[in-house]
């Protein structure tokens, strides 16, 4: 038996997916810009992509932008609205718990000469919201904030955290990393207060290599990719037509039946948070409840090496994560877990395990079952 | 200048040519790792071996010359690599006309003493060599006014070669010298995934033996991304050796059975002996003469020479240890020229590191060593058997 327990690193394409991609790449593979009917073609197939994406958020097309991916929309939104609205100032605002590509670009702007104001986050990894209105200040020009995180599944209170950041100031953007909280939950960016939306396609059984900003009509950004001018001057480079068609196809369909979806998930988390908190020595980090994303769970296993417990699982077809995918190979203390006081002996005891609408209960009980025969071994032949 | 105007390559070979009458053994086996490292070369070429020379001739019309250059100089037993120009109408005045292209085209930069050195295998020209020494110098002279005459040391030695055509050549592009492998035997290399093995596997080579490899493979404490690290670091090496038969073994069982069974802090040694002991059987079933290590004395408390003493106690193979004196900066820098550096600093854990102790035994000794082992007795011999039946080989080209 196998259980992919790993749907937070990526999950698997839908077979729609995959057949959208490929009728893009085999029979409407025109360029977008070309002026012939090939053209037009795939044209028109970027702008029904378009539609739909808009749609599951109500907002509107000209609003979406594709992207290579999370990444990019990260330092797009970043970047990109630094470039445009430097004159409001040089404050940023963003959480100790981000991804890399939210974290880094903060440092980079650190370097750039902006001041930035890492929030802290409680024991389950929610923001602080006196701290955020403590952090606020006049020449604050952008918050960012993770909307679901991608170690430990916090969710935070992001329509708070938006009432709070425009009451200080209306003109401060408010982007939100949501790429591990599209398709977990419906976003709707106007209702909410949120000015910058990334996405990313293959956290939601789309394609690798794409994804998109969501940037409200009325926020100034510039370009961070500059070259033909595709995407009206915003991102040059032609479009990833099959990887934007098979997004939005994943869209679609991760939107359709969303409540049982949803509810699957947060019966499959409770499943595993169950049994695993059964086993000894076992201790799962954050919050488990629907109060949580309904498909991460951080467990620390103390006394046993996060890298040699997934190679075990590996071996019995069991797939996990050591801290996030991304970080995993170079070995580095995850933030995340630091910043909610996860005692230092169990951060390198650490494993997340994260689920999809495929995820079932079956692959739930192998799981836990290999870990009973497991943990004991494990623990027997520690380093001294 | 175009390279590509260079349409063979004279090979000088040093060492090898004094071999007496092993002289065609190594010559030979020279010409084939020749061959075996130019078709990984975009372009097609033939290596001949003609009165004593050895000679690269281009077959195809488009070749890259950098290429060709950089693969040579992997080849061990190689002392040095002359780009030729062939001329093939050999009525003297097209030669000399060629002569002078030559030199202006190699040397951009006239002031500098030469000597024409011509040979004449094709006893038939209607010049001797003095005589095109002689004519040719003086037409250098004309054409090339600050080019000077030094007979005894000239910064440019032409050579003219009269064969079936001409050949002209003067530069010499130093090779890595050495022996040409297989004509040393073969050896086992344990190879791990540090910066020193793939170096002490790369010396060895480079004295003619051909290389067979070990690596000990500990899941799920060592993980698939550490085992495919040994596998690229063989596929580095094997860009100087030839092809590697990599041997993966699955050392896990003995591993924790020594944990289990021996004071902690002589498990690294009493592991290494057993490392060394599948090592030397798999050797010995595969032709390997000797096994070769990457240590260096004093760099770790198993490489101490009481360590070494313990580990080298279990071998009936020689035991090569190219890097035995070396200081770690100096294997740093032979490990970034063949280019094994980058690979080896990858942070993939290996099995030696694993488990080991706080206080590792520095000085160990052979007697109390050997009764930890006895400790072993009940079941080493059948996961020992388990292990070698483990071993998966992998040709690593």
């Amino acid at each position: 038996m196998q259980a992919y327990l790993d749907n937070s690193a990526t999950t698997v394409c839908e077979p729609g997916v995959v057949e959208k991609v490929v009728q893009m790449m085999s029979v409407a593979f025109g360029n977008p810009s070309a002026m012939h009917n090939k053209g037009v073609e795939a044209e028109n197939y970027v702008k029904e992509a378009k539609e739909i994406i808009a749609k599951t958020m109500k907002v509107q097309e000209k609003e979406i932008l594709f992207t290579s991916g999370g990444t990019e929309s990260n330092n797009m939104a970043i970047m990109g609205c630094a470039a445009a609205n430097h004159r409001m100032g040089k404050h940023l605002i963003t959480t100790r718990i981000e991804h890399p590509s939210v974290g880094n670009v903060m440092k980079h702007m650190e370097e750039e000469g902006y001041e930035v104001t890492y929030l802290p986050v409680d024991e389950n990894g929610i923001v602080k919201l006196d701290k955020l209105q403590e952090a606020l200040r006049p020449d604050t020009m952008l918050v960012s904030v993770m909307y679901v995180n991608n170690e430990i599944g916090a969710v935070q209170p992001i329509e708070e955290i938006s009432k709070i950041v425009k009451a200080n100031n209306k003109a401060t953007l408010f982007h939100v990393d949501a790429i591990q909280a599209y398709g977990k939950y419906r976003i709707f960016p106007k209702k909410m207060g949120i000015d910058l939306l990334s996405v990313s396609g293959h956290k939601i059984h789309g394609p690798k290599g794409v994804g998109f900003l969501y940037c409200d009509a009325k926020v100034k950004i510039k370009p961070i990719i500059f070259g033909g001018g595709q995407q009206k001057d915003l991102r040059s480079g032609t479009e990833n037509v099959p990887g934007i068609v098979g997004l939005a196809e994943a869209a679609k369909e991760i939107y359709t039946d969303f409540e049982a979806k949803i509810e699957h998930l947060y019966e499959v988390k409770a499943h595993f948070v169950e049994e695993i908190s059964k086993l000894e020595d076992v201790k799962v980090n954050g919050l488990t409840g629907k109060d949580s994303a309904p498909h991460v769970v951080s467990v620390s296993f103390p006394g046993v090496r996060s890298e040699v417990l997934l190679h075990s699982l590996e071996e019995r077809e069991v797939y996990a994560s050591a801290g996030s995918a991304c970080s995993s190979n170079k070995p580095a203390v995850s933030a995340t877990l630091k910043a909610i006081n996860v005692p230092k002996e169990h951060l390198d005891s650490t494993l997340r395990f994260s689920f999809s609408v495929h995820t079932t209960k079956e692959e739930i009980d192998y799981c836990i079952e290999v870990l009973k025969e497991l943990l004991p071994m494990l623990r027997k032949y520690a380093r001294h | 200048m175009e390279k590509t105007m260079f349409r063979a390559f004279l090979i000088k070979y040093g060492e090898i040519a004094i071999k007496g009458k092993n002289r065609y053994m190594f010559e030979d086996a020279l010409v084939e790792s020749m061959k075996h490292t130019l078709t990984e070369v975009e372009g097609e070429f033939e290596v001949t071996k003609e009165m004593g020379r050895i000679y690269v001739f281009v077959k195809s019309e488009y070749y890259d010359y950098d290429e060709t250059i950089t693969a040579l100089k992997r080849v061990f037993g190689i002392v040095g690599i002359c780009p030729v120009v062939i001329v093939e109408d050999t009525d003297f005045e097209n030669v000399s006309a060629q002569v002078l292209k030559y030199i202006d085209d190699v040397y951009p930069d006239k002031n500098k003493t030469f000597k024409v050195n011509a040979r004449r295998a094709n006893k038939g020209y209607p010049l001797d060599s003095v005589e095109i020494n002689l004519e040719m110098g003086g037409r250098i002279l004309d054409t090339y006014p600050e080019m000077k005459v030094d007979v005894h040391h000239p910064e440019i030695n032409l050579v003219i070669e009269v064969r079936k055509h001409v050949y002209i050549y003067s530069e010499i592009i130093p090779g890595p010298g050495g022996m040409p492998i297989g004509t040393n035997g073969r050896a086992m290399l344990l190879l791990s995934g540090g910066i020193d093995s793939p170096v002490a596997g790369y010396m060895i080579a480079k004295r003619g033996v051909r290389i067979d490899a070990t690596y000990f493979h500990a899941p799920p404490y060592t993980s698939e991304r550490a085992k495919q690290k040994v596998i690229d670091l063989a596929k580095k090496v094997a860009k100087y050796t030839g092809p590697i038969r990599l041997n993966i073994v699955n050392f896990t069982d003995i591993q924790l059975y020594i944990y289990d069974q021996c004071p902690h802090e002589e498990l690294t040694i009493i592991m290494r002996r057993y490392m060394m002991r599948i090592a030397e059987d798999i050797a010995k079933a595969n032709g390997s003469m000797a096994l070769i290590t990457g240590e260096s004395i004093g760099q770790v408390a198993s490489q101490t020479v009481q360590s070494l003493a313990a580990t080298n106690e279990v071998c009936t193979l020689p035991v090569f240890r190219p890097l035995i004196a070396f200081d770690k900066e100096d294997i740093v820098t032979i490990a970034k020229n063949i280019d094994t550096y980058e690979t080896s600093i990858l942070p993939y854990e290996d099995c030696c590191t694993i488990f080991v102790a706080k206080h590792p035994v520095t000085k160990p000794n052979i007697n109390i060593i050997k009764r930890s082992e006895t400790h072993l007795e009940e079941k080493i011999a059948e996961l020992y058997k388990e292990a070698m039946e483990s071993v998966e080989t992998i040709l690593v080209e």
